[in-house]
């Protein structure tokens, strides 16, 4: 079984979002970074497949600027085998980062792709489906539950309610939704191990970038709270606002 | 004249097939594309959904091609994919756009990739402005909000709800499209319906959700009864979901779902900045919480501080007699 997972450096969830002097993107003083949540959950749940085989190899490859060696090294703590980094000036928009990925995949073989279904940062949840058109591959995006049976990946997702099983040939490109699988902490001897593996490092052949942004703005501030007493009239008062002032009643 | 197309997408109920709520709302946004473009609005209907060409031509399409070959439902990404990449190859759109649904969003990146095109995904907004099409899309889950102009015949998804439809009635002409689906790589083996009718969080109008300070999972009815009484989706926050009492499908925040309702109701949730996030763009925002200091407050229209356990009910009893 031999899975490549792709990952992103992204900046960390709890990050407070200011915009930066450029006005097209988020000032980055201080700032964490981390693997995308949904990517972590793609290298657990390529691991265990792995496991699961028997055999094979799960190679994490990332486009990215030179500092995300680091979440390459973490995937690599966490189990991962090999690493690829395809190294990148400046973002890249979700078409460029997939025609580099699909160049950087050249001469490779593999049974399944498997990355987060966004990243969370521009939140396009393109770069996996559209992969899977430039490689001519099946694709199932926000899977929440893999099996492979016979040579075939069974997958599960939730789409408004409802759970759609799906049998999908391989090799796929299949995104990875909540609940896939529950990412580990890397362990000591997995961050010793994690710095003897291959890493591989080679620029990014990228496409031009499909799109421009002009600006960036935080959202419009919202207005200043009502208070509502918490009793049966403050209720009423509730209510009635909710239909006569706002209308969404 | 470059005209515009939409993908119409289409599900099944027990009344048979059709058209997705979301499909007026992104027939309105092509239409004003279209006007500006001085094109026509060309949907794709992937089935025969009975009077595809009527309940589309009163947001603004002006032909409805409509797929009826075998293996086009249940739907199926590549076959989709190819009924829409033939079509813009007969009608060189301007603009391609899709729901930001799962469906939506799956399709729209894969026919960006079959299309060499440039992709926008879960925009709130766009326009026509200077041979270009310029959206407005929330980043880092609705932290800001970028202003982007998107490269030539680009693919868009438009996020559920962000667009009241707005009808533009004409007779639109109906068409098949002749296309034939490629073998199957992908094949549908079951659908689990959920046991009890959910209301998708991302296209509801009216969601109520619970945190931590329901204190237990036993006390999650008293969530539940407001949202039935207000005829609500439910949702929960991370905290909820990490603990094991809510699934994963009702996280509301960065790592769940981000959703933009008419009416949010956050009941015991703190408000950390992965949920707030998450529905900070909903249009009215109800907050109770025990904590006066909690940051929920902040993004909140009205707050009530008190404890979940007596205000929830208290607020369903008054909701159930004032909606009577």
């Amino acid at each position: 079984m031999e899975i490549i997972v792709l990952i992103k450096r992204v900046v960390a969830t709890d990050t407070r979002v200011k915009i930066g002097a450029d006005g097209t993107s988020i000032d980055t003083a201080g700032v964490q970074y981390i693997m995308a949540p949904y990517d972590e959950i793609a290298v657990e749940k390529a691991i265990q497949l792995k496991t699961e085989a028997g055999e094979g190899k799960v190679t994490v490859l990332t486009v990215g600027p030179n500092e995300a060696t680091k979440e390459l090294r973490t995937a690599l703590a966490m189990g991962a085998d090999e690493a690829v980094h395809l190294t990148v000036d400046g973002t890249l928009d979700a078409a460029a980062t997939a025609g580099a990925i699909h160049a950087g995949l050249e001469g490779r073989s593999f049974d399944l792709i498997l990355c987060g279904k966004q990243a969370t940062d521009v939140d396009d949840a393109a770069v996996g489906p559209r992969l899977a058109a430039l490689l001519d591959l099946p694709s199932v995006a926000f899977a929440s539950a893999l099996t492979i049976e016979d040579g075939k990946a069974v997958v599960s997702r939730e789409n408004e309610g409802v759970t759609e099983v799906y049998e999908v040939d391989l090799p796929a490109v299949l995104t990875a939704q909540k609940g896939l699988a529950e990412p580990r902490y890397p362990s000591l001897k997995g961050i010793m191990k994690a710095k003897k593996k291959p890493l591989a490092t080679d620029a990014a052949t990228a496409p031009e970038n499909g799109s421009t942004v002009e600006a960036l703005n935080l959202p419009p501030a919202r207005a200043d709270v009502v208070t509502i007493e918490p009793t049966p009239e403050g209720m009423q008062q509730l209510l009635a606002a909710l239909r006569n002032d706002k209308k969404v009643l | 004249m470059s005209d515009v197309l939409i993908y119409a997408e289409v599900g099944r109920d027990d009344g048979g097939l059709f058209l997705k709520k979301a499909t007026a709302e992104i027939a309105t946004a092509a239409r004003t594309v279209a006007d500006a473009t001085g094109g026509r609005v060309v949907a794709l209907v992937p089935a025969d959904v009975e009077q595809a060409a009527e309940k589309l031509g009163r947001y603004g399409v002006d032909a409805v091609h409509a797929v009826s070959a075998d293996g086009f439902m249940p739907y199926q990404l590549e076959a989709h994919a190819l009924a829409v990449t033939q079509l813009a190859g007969e009608i060189s759109p301007a603009l391609v756009l899709f729901a930001a649904t799962v469906v939506g969003k799956e399709l729209g990146a894969y026919v960006s990739g079959r299309l060499g095109a440039p992709i926008a995904a879960d925009v709130v907004s766009l326009e026509w402005a200077d041979g270009a099409v310029r959206v407005s899309k929330p980043m880092y889950a609705g932290k800001a909000f970028a202003t982007v102009r998107l490269g030539e015949r680009p693919v868009v998804s438009l996020r559920p709800n962000a667009l009241a439809p707005v009808e533009s009635p004409r007779d639109a002409v109906l068409e098949p499209l002749a296309v034939t689906a490629p073998a199957a790589r992908v094949r549908l083996r079951e659908r689990q319906a959920a046991a009890e009718k959910t209301i998708e969080l991302t296209e509801a109008d009216t969601i109520v959700s619970g945190g931590r300070g329901l204190g237990d999972p036993e006390k999650w009815d008293i969530v539940l009864d407001l949202a039935h009484a207000l005829g609500a989706a439910h949702g929960a926050s991370r905290a909820v979901v990490d603990a094991g009492w809510r699934p994963h499908s009702e996280q509301v925040g960065q790592t769940g779902k981000t959703v933009s309702p008419k009416l949010y109701v956050a009941c015991g949730i703190s408000g950390a900045i992965q949920h707030l996030a998450g529905m900070s763009s909903s249009k009215v925002i109800v907050a109770i919480n025990k904590d006066p200091e909690a940051p929920i407050f902040k993004v909140a229209d009205y707050g009530i501080v008190g404890d979940v356990h007596e205000v929830l009910p208290m607020l369903t009893e008054a909701t159930k007699a004032f909606l009577a």
